[in-house]
């Protein structure tokens, strides 16, 4: 048995090709659009299920912002692109 | 009164002939602003690698505040890297938001009090083409996330903001029902 690096350690992570994306897309909470509304962008374009979809939404809602998505920085793009095309308030940055 | 029903994947709006004529009026005024400032294409003769990549957009944020959140920054900390992605993708996220606009207001123009059905890829179109009349409603009102909701539902029918924060109310009613009819 070894005792894996500290910084690798999260017992949280699942997947080990996801221990450290280098780039998220953050979803910022905004007064306009509505609950249901967040949820379906994110069950229709991310293709997450309604349980996950509705988690991240309320983190979106209750904390002020959730990171949605990770991946290198070219797909983060695409995803913060296609967030704007749903009038989601979203930007990308390094995690 | 607008109506809403569900018939297997398709669902089947039909408005009242003065609703649907305000919403035709929002989606033209939305096109309209969407079509505002926007430099001319690039064309193969005057910038073929431009007019081949699309990357002749526009670099800072637009002036209008409305513009400004429709077509938000990409990078909150990064003014250049923001520039950039916009050179790339804002004109393409406004002909986006366009041809969804265009494309309710067709069918709102045909059909007019008559009932109109939506297949899936229609619904997606018109909740993103409410969505933004949402936005940019909101954001033409000032709604800020600390309001109090009730304060805007009372306000005074003097106030010359009450018929607008009527349209936005309907608007997010309208949108609710798609959502609730398409699932």
């Amino acid at each position: 048995m070894t005792t894996a690096p500290s910084e690798l350690g999260s017992p949280e992570v699942d997947d080990p090709s996801k221990l450290s994306p280098p780039w998220v897309t953050i979803v910022w909470n905004d007064p306009v659009n509505l609950m249901d509304y967040v949820t379906f962008v994110f069950q229709t374009y991310f293709g997450y299920s309604k349980h996950k979809a509705e988690k991240l939404m309320l983190q979106v809602h209750q904390e002020g912002k959730s990171a949605v998505s990770n991946g290198n920085r070219e797909a983060m793009e695409r995803d913060v692109e296609a967030m704007h095309s749903y009038g989601l308030w979203a930007t990308c940055e390094k995690s | 009164m607008t109506r809403f029903r569900k018939r297997r994947k398709t669902v089947v709006v039909s408005f009242a002939e003065h609703e649907a004529d305000i919403l035709a009026n929002l989606l033209r005024n939305l096109v309209e602003l969407l079509y505002d400032g926007m430099p001319p294409r690039a064309t193969e003769s005057n910038d073929p690698l431009a007019a081949l990549l699309d990357s002749d957009g526009p670099t800072s944020p637009p002036e209008d505040v409305v513009l400004q959140r429709l077509l938000p920054d990409a990078y909150s900390e990064d003014d250049q890297a923001s520039g950039e992605f916009r050179r790339f993708t804002e004109r393409g996220l406004r002909e986006g938001k366009v041809s969804d606009a265009k494309r309710v207001l067709s069918a709102l123009e045909e059909s007019g009090a008559d009932e109109i059905a939506l297949e899936p890829d229609e619904q997606l179109s018109w909740l993103r083409a409410i969505n933004d009349l949402r936005l940019a409603i909101g954001t033409r009102l000032g709604i800020q996330e600390e309001d109090d909701y009730a304060t805007w539902e009372k306000l005074p029918d003097d106030d010359p903001r009450r018929l607008t924060y009527d349209l936005y109310d309907w608007l997010g009613y309208l949108q609710s029902a798609l959502l609730h009819n398409m699932r």
